[in-house]
């Protein structure tokens, strides 16, 4: 075909002019970005001062303070452990949350709404703040780490599973039920398997991801290597500080390499 | 006893006024053909006849027994006595060809699913759904994954799990519609064969005339959501078939539109 013959129809513009509304979020955007960096004080001076004082931390840090190796692999071992039991739980309890947040499986509408609240309530507040109110409720130590990452899972988990759930082709579910099966059969019978590759991936996600918070976590006293981390940084113990940020940096990128291959595996 | 009776029969989806005013009945052993163009509401009329889609009036009586106004438990054990086969298979992903099978005891169980796994199954349910297997001629791939199966093996692992169920009607919603003609020629002769040998009723929806006049006792045509032709096989004209698809054929055409003539289906 050529286009050698004049158009009877004028072509489409290259360009549109954006809408009102795009023009709009654009300005307030710009202006809050102005008046915030103003107010935050992002100056180039300060920033060079801020590295000159890197290079001070750098310097006391170097050589890494290899004393007490064991205590740190313990604390690691115990974040290790909080990242674990909470992700377990928390993968463990998604399940009959994303089942009654689902549109198709939920028993009646307001369940769903009230789940669906409930689960974006626990996604919406984030792990740190978890792990105080959990410092405050049970105390210092690993508990309230593993009670927040398995609120933080939930929050997460849930979420993802019951969207799956929500896509799951319908044909299967509605042959089992034409079979007469019950409710709770057709989700463990059809809904269920058809979602199981992609919930595991989530949860192997999930356990990434519960790893780098139950790290932080300690920061806040909620058991850890992180409270190493905070107290040798309080104390200016920056050697020491190096050794265990290193550990950490191990340990996550070898988790997450073993989370890579299981999830080849399976998928 | 007649096996469905349908009388009056109206189903509305939202506005849209599908099955306008059917009458049927089927006695017990009879196979009947139903035929009707595409959206002439056949897939719907099967829908109701389980449950699945709730009909608005008249009444739809399964072997004596009224199908509104049923527990959800009284209509579960109505429809284990209802094998249906669908056009899309409906297998569940994800498990073999052998647990697909044991999915047709789901509703005779007591405990649904637990004791429908394979892993928990008893022994005489294993072995009936292996029965069920080698008289469709897949004992073989009984550890496959469905994924695996051409079109014609899904459709016969399907007639295997209504075989598990024990029905004593097989609905079938144009069971070979997407499967090649050979294949589909296959499917119905094992179908009747089996419904044949176990002297069930059977309502199989088709919409190529070719196979229509091959197989079954009568003939029930449907056009616009009306029965308007019914007749046992050996009587049934050609012209009479011929005008299913012509006119206004679909449900959700406006009325007394001037629509292009459709030729029959011929694949
Ligand atoms: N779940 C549904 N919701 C709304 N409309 C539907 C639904 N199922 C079918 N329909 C409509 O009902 C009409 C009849 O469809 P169907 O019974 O599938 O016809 P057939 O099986 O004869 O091709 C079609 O117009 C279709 O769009
Ligand atoms: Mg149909």
């Amino acid at each position: 075909m050529s286009t050698n013959h004049p158009l009877e129809t004028a072509l489409p513009p290259r360009f549109r002019r954006p809408s009102l509304f795009t023009c709009a979020i654009v300005l307030v955007f710009l202006a809050l970005f102005i008046q915030g960096a103003m107010a935050t004080n992002v100056t180039l001076e300060r920033l060079l001062r801020g590295i000159v004082n890197l290079g001070h931390f750098l310097g006391r840090a170097f050589p890494p303070d290899l004393s007490n190796l064991d205590v740190l692999a313990w604390s690691m071992f115990e974040t290790l452990n909080i990242a674990i039991v909470g992700v377990t739980i928390g993968i463990i309890l998604s399940l009959p949350f994303a089942l009654l947040a689902a549109r198709n499986t939920a028993p009646t509408p307001w369940v769903r709404t009230i789940t669906r609240f409930i689960v974006s309530t626990m996604r919406t507040i984030p792990d740190l703040i978890w792990a105080l109110i959990f410092v405050v409720a049970v105390g210092l130590g690993p508990m309230a780490g593993v009670l927040a990452i398995i609120m933080d899972t939930i929050g997460f988990a849930a979420r993802f599973f019951s969207e799956r759930i929500e896509e799951v082709h319908p044909g299967p579910s509605e042959a089992l039920s034409a079979t007469g099966a019950g409710k709770l059969s057709v989700i463990g019978g059809a809904i269920l398997p058809e979602t199981l590759a992609s919930m595991t991936a989530t949860s192997l996600y999930s356990v990434e991801k519960a790893l780098r918070s139950a790290v932080t976590l300690g920061l806040v006293g909620a058991g850890g290597i992180g409270v190493e981390l905070a107290a040798a940084m309080r104390l200016f113990n920056f050697d020491r500080a190096l050794t265990i940020i290193l550990l950490i940096l191990v340990v996550v990128i070898g988790f997450e390499q073993l989370s890579s291959q299981i999830r080849k595996r399976v998928i | 006893m007649n096996a469905i009776t349908i009388t009056e029969l109206h189903k509305y989806y939202a506005t849209l006024h599908v099955l306008r005013g059917l009458n049927l009945s089927v006695t017990q052993g009879e196979c009947v053909i139903l035929l009707g163009a595409n959206g002439c509401g056949k897939s719907t009329l099967m829908r109701c006849l389980n449950g699945l889609a709730p009909h608005d009036q008249g009444s739809i009586h399964i072997l004596g027994e009224p199908l509104t106004r049923l527990s959800p438990a009284k209509l579960r054990r109505l429809r284990q006595k209802i094998g249906v086969v669908f056009q899309q298979f409906n297998l569940v992903q994800n498990v073999s060809v052998f647990q697909n099978v044991l999915y047709g005891a789901l509703g005779q169980q007591r405990l649904g699913l637990l004791t429908s796994l394979s892993c928990f199954a008893s022994n005489e349910l294993r072995e009936r759904a292996m029965a069920a297997l080698e008289r469709v001629g897949l004992a073989h791939k009984a550890q496959a994954d469905c994924r695996a199966l051409s079109g014609g093996q899904q459709q016969r692992v399907a007639i295997a799990r209504t075989l598990m169920q024990d029905a004593e009607i097989i609905i079938a919603d144009e069971p070979v519609a997407s499967l090649d003609p050979k294949a589909g020629r296959e499917i119905m002769d094992l179908l009747l064969d089996v419904v044949t040998e176990r002297g069930m009723t059977v309502l199989c929806t088709l919409h190529q005339l070719e196979l229509a006049q091959q197989y079954g006792d009568r003939i029930v045509g449907m056009k616009a959501g009306r029965i308007v032709l019914d007749v046992p096989r050996q009587q049934v004209a050609m012209d009479d078939m011929q005008h299913l698809y012509q006119g206004e054929t679909r449900v959700d055409q406006p009325p007394l539109s001037t629509t292009p003539r459709l030729t029959p289906a011929t694949h």
